[in-house]
Order: C-alpha cells, then structure tokens, then sequence
C-alpha cells in the first residue's frame, strides 16, 4: 500500500515536472541544433554551438541585452527606493488621512491591464512634452519611469510583509536609547528588512527584464529593449539563435535562483543550531 | 514619603472618543519601585508609554527631577525602557546592543567599551559579548534588555511585565536579582505588570489601576490588609467578599449586618460611614479560623460543612458551605506533617478576629 501511494506520488511529480519544464528542456536542446530549420533536428552536424557563437556577433541583439540590462538595474533601484518609502508610510504611519486611499492606488497597477498601464503612460509622456518640452521623445527614460510605475507595486506588497513582521517595539528600543528618527531607519530597521529589499530589487529587475507590452507603448525608435527585439525577430519566424539566448537566460536565471536557495538554506540551518546551543547551554 | 523625583500631573490620553488614561496625578520618590498593578485594558501600558514618550498626553504635565518632560521626544528624555518582549536589536551581538544607546550620545570608544563591560559583568553575562540575540536562552536576553536599559543610567527605568516571558523558577530568582540591581544603582523604577504577586515582591509601592484611573495607592502591605474598593480587595489575594448593611457604628466597634453570612460581622474598629449604609465587608481566607468545637467567642462565628479540599502544600485551601448557602474560602497553612486534617463534608466552625474584616463602600 505505502509502495503503492509513494510510486503514485513519484508519478504525479514526473508528470507535474515535466509540464513545467519539458518545452524549456526541448529549447535548450534545439539551441545545439545545427540545422537552421527550428524543427528539423540536423543529427549530421549537432550539437553545435554556431548559434552561440552568432549570438555574439550579433551587433542589434547586443545592444538590446545592454539597454534591457541599464532599464532594468535603473528600474529595480527606483521601485525599490520608491516602494521602500511607501510600504514605510503604509505600514508604520496606520493613522493618516488618505491611507486607505493611498494602499490601494500604489498597488493597483499590479491588477492594472499592462495594454491600460501603456496607454495612459503614453499620453501623459505627448502632453509632458508638449507642454513642459520633457521627456524629449521617448526612449530609455520614458521606459524606465513605465517600468518604475508598475513593478514598485510589487515591491511595496513584498517590503510591507517583511516589515509587519518586524516588532514595532524594536524601532521604539532604538528611539528610547536616543537614536533619532532617521536614524533609526537607517540602523535598525533597513537591515531587518534588507532581504526583503533584496527580493524586492530582484522581482523589480525581471518584470523590467521581460516587460514587453508597456515597452512597446513608450518606447522610441532608437530604443529596442531585448524582448522587444526578440518579439519581433519571432514574428518573421523563429531563428534558432533565439532558441540559444534563451538558453543563455534560463542558466542566468536558474544559477541566481539556485544560489539564493542554498544561501537561505544555510542561514536557516546556522538559525536553528544557533538556537539549539542557547537551549542547550541554560539547560 | 521625600520630595516627589517623579510628578505627574493629571494625566489623560484620549485616543479617538476612547479615554485609556483619565485624570492620573502621582508623585514617585527617587530610588522608589513603583508598580502600576492591573488587568489589561486598565491603561497601564499608555501611561507607563506616556512616560517613555512614545505617546503624547492629551492633557496634563509630567516633570522629572523638576523638568518638564511632557512634550520632550523619546530619544532626548533621561528615560530608558526595558520591553516587554525585549526589542533586543537582532542583527547586533550582545556587545552592539547595550552600546547603541551610549553611541548615541557620541561618546569615545573606549569609554564605551569600559562602560559596556561594567554593565555585563553586573547582569552577569560576561563571555557572551560577541553572541546574538538568538543564541541566548530566555533568561539571558532578559538581562542583556536589563543591561541595555541601564547602561546609559537613566533617571527613570520603565519596566513593562519585566518578568512575563520568563518561566516560573527563573521567574523567582531574577525578582531577586533585579531588586538587588536597583539598590545598587539607586535607579528609580515604574514597572508594569498584571501579576499581582510580582507587583507584591517587588514594589516599595503599588499603584492598582482600573479602567484608565488609579484606585489606591499604597505600599504592598497597605494595599493588601487596607484595600479602599471592591475592586482592590477582589484583584490582590483571594477575598470572601460579601455584602451588608452598617447598622452599629461606634468609635471603638462597628457591627455589619450581614444576611448571606446568617450572622452578623463585629468589627473592633469604627468605619464612620453613612449611619445604615449598604457596604461590603472583605475577609481574606488566611484570616478565617477553623475548629472542630465551638469557639468560645461571642461573635464571627458561624459554621458550615466543608464542600471542598485543595491541598496546596504549604497550605490547604478549603470550601465550606453555611446553611445559608454562601462557600467561604479559608486557608490553613500546614505547620505539621501528617496532621490530622479536616475531610470532605466534615462539619467545622468558623471564627475571626474583630480586626480581620475589612469594610468598603465602594
């Protein structure tokens, strides 16, 4: 009976895995794929790396990665600093006039449709420059303050929860030994809430790494972000050397996501000896 | 009582059309250990904040050693908390901790280092400077939050339910300890807490509070054997409370009517209330006597049957119903082992002294 129940639950797992990751896997196998046809595996002259290689040599595709990479560092770090003050406000100051009010308006764009979002970022850019004269076009700026708009959302949500979690009277200790306000943001409660900025930072930098929709209401034509570049590439067909960036990315993403598991799995288990010691020795 | 260190002035915080704190007046002496005594909700954590400075009075004045800091902010009153649940700063080691608050004040680091080891070495916790919050045991952070508070030698240590989180035994000792503490450093103390038993231990004075207001102030022994309210009577010890009317009331002896006793209550001194009036008259159990024979005084005696037996160890707490069907609670303490106790449904008489009643109005 148990060995029946653990090969079922082994079952569902292989069948649940592979939904998720199978077409990924198939990609990064087609990225070794020497034949120019997408679906056609070439077994004469595969694996290859010819894609990779032009991938490197590919002048547009280059400059889109680094104007992604800028949007996106320049984005994390806005929405995080944003994001931190607002979630500070909501979370610590919970008798202001226009609270409730302000609670809902930051965090509405995470329900907001993207094609919405655009539109109206949009319009509000023309009438900018038309009456004010900035921003001068659209470009890397423009995309910027979209993404900054949208993904603060998500840190305010991230760095909220976090700072529930840290007890008030922490802060007051600080205050009451004499340090003041600032300060005691500053000392006490930034690095508790460090790794929730953190996260917050990193969430930031992959929805402005991906963000396809709202780019491409405020966006100019000198700037072509990397989804953009590969939307459009797709569009007159797939290429394969898509298939190798894509690769390229999911080993980014995969080596971050790895390296921050192991890293909080170390921390928790140095937690829990660390407390089983304290109990130990005043036992 | 010496000339007041601490004065507070008729105190009130009002939060929204909710009155936590009404009208408070008190003057603490220096080096005193007043408690302020009460359930939850009775407003003794908004005043002893009010003190801290985290919330600001809605009306009156407090001053300490003839400043007033009523308006002052947290980080610039000669005041220092310890937290009930700690606040130890966990991203700091021990040693971080009860710096910070000397950091604050820019002093030079080796005096701070100086300082710092002084105070651990008096919370004996020497050795422990480098660890975090989390690696210590219970009774360990509550020292280092001791330690933080005191290092800076604040005029006033607030202390709120100092000892909640700690375990029973550990409980008794650090009483102790932290008396010892306050002697030797001549810090006055306001602690709050709704342990009447630590607030007994510990206080030079109580004060008990209901309901944003303070009832009675008085030493331990005064709030004990003098309670001036129901209330009081009712939240210190265990009381037989019950209710009557003054129907004698002379200088020297005054006779309460008393229809759920079946007998009525002599006591040995005037109460000079309203001629007539309804009171209540409040017996502790330990007061009451117990006797197989009937007792050869005139008055406060009456007997019942025993209804229930709770062995205590150093005392035996029995319930024992009158004909009237009222249960009193008396209290014998255990002087020798294996003595011959009184049994479930026994019948007992009951008697005390003309000084052990205590009559409230309120």
């Amino acid at each position: 009976m148990n060995e029946r129940r653990a090969g079922l639950v082994l079952g569902a797992m292989a069948v649940g895995f592979s939904f998720l990751y199978l077409p990924i896997f198939a990609m990064i196998i087609y990225s070794f794929n020497a034949s120019r046809l997408v679906t056609v595996w070439d077994s004469a002259n595969s694996p290859t790396l010819a894609w990779y290689r032009e991938l490197f040599h590919n002048g547009a595709l280059l400059d889109a990665a680094r104007l992604s990479f800028k949007i996106a560092t320049a984005n994390a770090t806005g929405a995080v600093i944003l994001g931190t003050l607002a979630a500070f406000a909501l979370e610590r100051y919970r008798r202001f006039r226009g609270r409730a009010m302000f609670n809902l308006l930051t965090t509405a764009p995470m329900v907001l449709p993207e094609v919405i979002t655009g539109l109206s970022l949009l319009l509000l850019f023309v009438a900018l420059e038309q009456t004010m004269g900035w921003p001068r076009g659209r470009g890397a700026v423009t995309i910027t303050i979209a993404h900054i708009t949208f993904s603060m959302a998500y840190v305010i949500v991230i760095v909220k929860a976090r700072l529930a979690t840290v007890d008030r009277s922490i802060e007051e200790a600080a205050m009451d030994l004499g340090a003041r306000p600032w300060k005691v943001f500053a000392v006490i409660t930034l690095p508790l809430i460090a790794s929730a900025i953190a996260s917050g930072w990193v969430l930031a930098f992959i929805l402005s790494w991906d963000d396809l929709v709202i780019t491409s209401f405020v966006s100019g034509p000198s700037s072509t972000t990397l989804p953009q570049l590969v939307f459009s590439k797709v569009r007159l067909g797939v290429s394969p050397d898509i298939n190798a960036l894509a690769t390229l990315l999911v080993l980014v993403v995969t080596a971050c996501v790895v390296s921050a598991g192991i890293y909080m799995l170390q921390a928790e288990r140095k937690r829990l000896h660390d407390a089983q010691m304290a109990f130990e020795e005043s036992a | 009582m010496s000339e007041a260190y601490i004065r507070i002035e008729q105190l009130t915080k009002r939060f929204g059309e909710f009155v936590a704190v009404r009208q408070v007046s008190l003057e603490i002496a220096k080096g005193e250990v007043f408690c302020l005594l009460g359930g939850s909700g009775c407003g003794k954590t908004t005043l002893l904040r009010m003190l801290a400075g985290f919330e600001e009075p809605s009306e009156g004045r407090v001053t300490i050693d003839g400043v007033d800091v009523t308006h002052v902010p947290p980080y610039e009153r000669p005041v220092n908390m310890m937290f009930q649940s700690y606040a130890l700063f966990p991203h700091m080691t021990v040693e971080q901790n009860v710096a910070f608050g000397l950091r604050q004040d820019g002093l030079r680091r080796a005096a701070i280092s100086s300082q710092v080891r002084d105070m651990l070495a008096l919370v004996q916790l020497e050795g422990y400077e480098k660890r975090k919050p989390h690696q210590l045991s219970g009774g360990q952070r509550q020292r280092v939050a001791l330690a933080r508070a005191l290092v800076k030698r604040p005029k006033l240590l607030l202390l709120d339910e100092p000892l909640g989180a700690l375990d029973k035994k550990l409980r008794e000792h650090t009483q102790f300890e932290l008396i010892k503490l306050q002697e030797q450093l001549g810090v006055t103390f306001v602690i709050v807490t709704h342990d009447q038993e630590e607030a007994m231990t510990l206080a030079t004075r109580i004060g008990v509070m209901r309901a944003g207001e303070i009832l009675q102030v008085g030493t331990p022994a005064d709030i004990y054997e003098f309670p001036n309210s129901r209330f009081v009577a009712d939240f210190i010890g265990s009381v037989n409370m019950m209710a009557g009317r003054l129907t004698v009331d002379e200088a020297d002896h005054a006779r309460i009517d008393c229809p759920e006793l079946g007998v009525s209550v002599y006591i040995d001194h005037g109460v000079s209330g309203p001629p007539d009036s309804s009171v209540s008259v409040a017996i502790r159990p330990e007061k009451i006597q117990m006797s197989a024979a009937k007792p050869a005084q005139p008055d406060n005696v009456v007997n019942g049957v025993i209804s229930g037996v709770a062995y205590l160890g150093g005392a035996t707490r029995y319930l024992v119903r009158l004909p009237t069907g009222l249960q009193l609670k008396v209290t014998a303490p255990n002087t020798h082992r294996h003595e011959e106790n009184f049994q479930q449904d026994e019948s007992v008489w009951l008697y005390w002294d003309g000084s052990a009643p205590v009559v409230v109005t309120r």
